[in-house]
């Protein structure tokens, strides 16, 4: 098995560190993984996407040209990656951001509305990972409990109470998300 | 067992900690993207406190390198890293400290020029790093690593190299390999040397005099016999280098039809086109260098004879592949495909080259 995944939007949604915590769950379920993050001078807003590999095989290039799985979490990312998913793929996007919806016919396309969740459920700290519940849920590249595992690892100790809250937010995203 | 630990890091990350588990003096840098995690790393690791590495943030690249200058006429294990730019203001040190036969490492995570350029990564300084970037009749020893894992290996292998051949070494990583997270098995720790090993090992090093002769290490000679005397030295150890410290990967390349020839992150690339190119019945290969001097051109020439034709992918305009059309047996196609100023070629853009360019 390999996922080959791109997950794309503004900077400061989360989008490097979803990325990040994907690919450790990965690590903790002995996969091989990688993580590549197109990097700006921005800190917050602007574009930010991380291509997350994550598979039973040595991974060859962590760049890629085609993708299992895109997560776009605004518009440009939409128009920038739609057409780089693989026939049979999925795209997951947040209706929050996007104007013009994904049109294309030969891939499947989900809808999770982590934004509106996020802040109707007082949950917008944890809005990554409501997105990466909704991945999660169509496709267990990786288990809940080895994200569970990843966060521990990758959070100072201080943090790891609020890891509870990282697995809820996961939870609601694997309720909420669609096929469109 | 905590040291064979697995873990996911930056190639830049990779970097600091092999450099503290693998003996290292001290290292002194100046912040620049993509590059500047290797600095933050070794300052949040604090090695001072418990190997004794000393960690400096110099006031500028000119800085750095001459204090790495000054670590290794001691006999340290000493090392400073830098981006395209800051390299380039380092070379005035780095063609002293060839000069000086002095054992050091350099690391280039390499980004866009020329100029200030782009933050984003590239391999354009290829030639600066091969060729001698400063003055005189000089080499490098050139590492390029294509994984977080060599990263951090090569560390202890450019010390290595250096102190065996008293040359500075380079790791010429780019902004992909520093900035991508991978798995790595970090190296176990070795100790720092004390300096009764120093003044064994280095009987060359200003270790103080202790009633032995004065060491001087200078690079004026006034009297062209005496700096061509040098000059011939240098070129005894750079054949001596050339003839024992090739390295290369060669991948696929038993029954290949047509070679890639790649290094660094490019490589990778590379390895996806192969697996793309094979679905279609294109047999190709890729031969990476590891060293990217000394030049794998022996075994370049070999399997040129073998293989319909070459294509080197690099993220410039064309560096790399005048060594390999030297190395290539007369008559072989040789071909470039690069992309500039920060953009990487994707895996397709290099299937499509290779089909329009060799193929065809």
């Amino acid at each position: 098995m390999t996922k080959e995944i791109i997950i794309a939007g503004f900077g400061g949604q989360g989008v490097l560190s979803m990325g990040k915590i994907l690919a450790y769950a990965g690590l903790m379920e002995d996969k091989e993984v990688s993580w590549m993050p197109a990097y700006g001078p921005e800190q917050r807003g602007g574009t930010a996407n991380v291509t997350v590999i994550v598979s039973d095989e040595p991974i060859s290039s962590p760049i890629l040209s085609t993708y299992d799985v895109a997560i776009v979490l605004n518009q440009p990312s939409l128009e920038l990656f739609e057409g780089k998913v693989k026939p049979g793929g999925a795209l997951i996007y947040d209706s929050y951001g996007i104007m013009t919806p994904p049109t294309r016919k030969d891939i499947h396309c989900y809808r999770v509305d982590a934004m509106d969740t996020a802040a109707a459920n007082n949950m917008m700290k944890t809005f990554n990972m409501i997105v990466l519940g909704g991945l999660l849920k169509i496709q267990p590249i990786v288990q809940i409990e080895g994200v569970l595992k990843a966060l521990k690892k990758t959070l100072p100790e201080r943090h790891h109470h609020l890891i509870p809250m990282n697995e809820e937010a996961i939870r609601k995203g694997m309720e909420i998300i669609q096929e469109i | 067992m905590a040291e064979k630990e697995i873990t996911l890091m930056k190639g830049n990350e990779a970097i600091a900690h092999a450099a503290i588990r693998c003996g290292c003096d001290g290292f002194f840098g100046y912040p620049i993207t993509p590059q500047s995690e290797i600095l933050e790393t070794l300052a949040e690791l604090k090695p001072w406190e418990t190997t004794g590495m000393v960690v400096v943030q110099a006031e500028s690249e000119l800085a750095s390198i001459n204090m790495v200058y000054g670590g290794a006429a001691c006999g340290k294990r000493v090392f400073t890293s830098s981006s395209s730019p800051g390299i380039s203001l380092m070379q005035e040190g780095i063609s002293y400290i060839a000069a000086g036969e002095l054992p050091a490492l350099i690391v280039n995570v390499m980004r866009g020029g020329p100029g200030l350029g782009t933050i984003q990564p590239s391999q354009s300084d290829y030639f600066q790093a091969c060729k001698g970037g400063g003055h005189g009749d000089y080499h490098l020893i050139v590492l390029a690593p294509d994984s977080v894992q060599e990263m951090a290996d090569f560390v202890d292998l450019g010390f290595e190299l250096a102190f065996k051949h008293l040359n500075p070494c380079m790791i010429l990583a780019d902004g992909v390999i520093g900035q991508m997270m991978e798995k790595v098995v970090l190296p176990p720790f070795k100790p720092r040397k004390t300096d009764e090993q120093v003044a064994a090992e280095c009987p060359w090093a200003t270790t103080g005099r202790k009633g032995r002769k004065h060491n001087i290490i200078s690079t004026l000679m006034l009297k062209s016999e005496e700096m061509e005397q040098v000059n011939l030295r240098l070129q005894a150890k750079y054949k001596r280098i050339e003839e024992t410290e090739v390295r290369y990967e060669a991948y696929h390349c038993e029954d290949a039809d047509y070679l890639i020839c790649a290094f660094g992150s490019a490589a990778r690339i590379a390895k996806k086109v192969i697996e793309a190119a094979a679905q279609e019945g294109i047999k190709v290969g890729l031969l990476r260098p590891i060293t990217l001097w000394p030049f794998p051109s022996q075994i370049i020439n070999e399997l040129s004879k073998k293989v319909k034709g070459i294509l080197t992918v690099e993220f410039n305009a064309g560096q790399m592949v005048e060594d390999v059309r030297m190395a290539a047996a007369p008559g072989t196609p040789v071909e470039h495909f690069g992309r500039l100023g920060g953009i990487i070629p994707t895996p397709d853009e290099v299937v499509n080259a290779l089909k329009t360019k060799l193929i065809k």
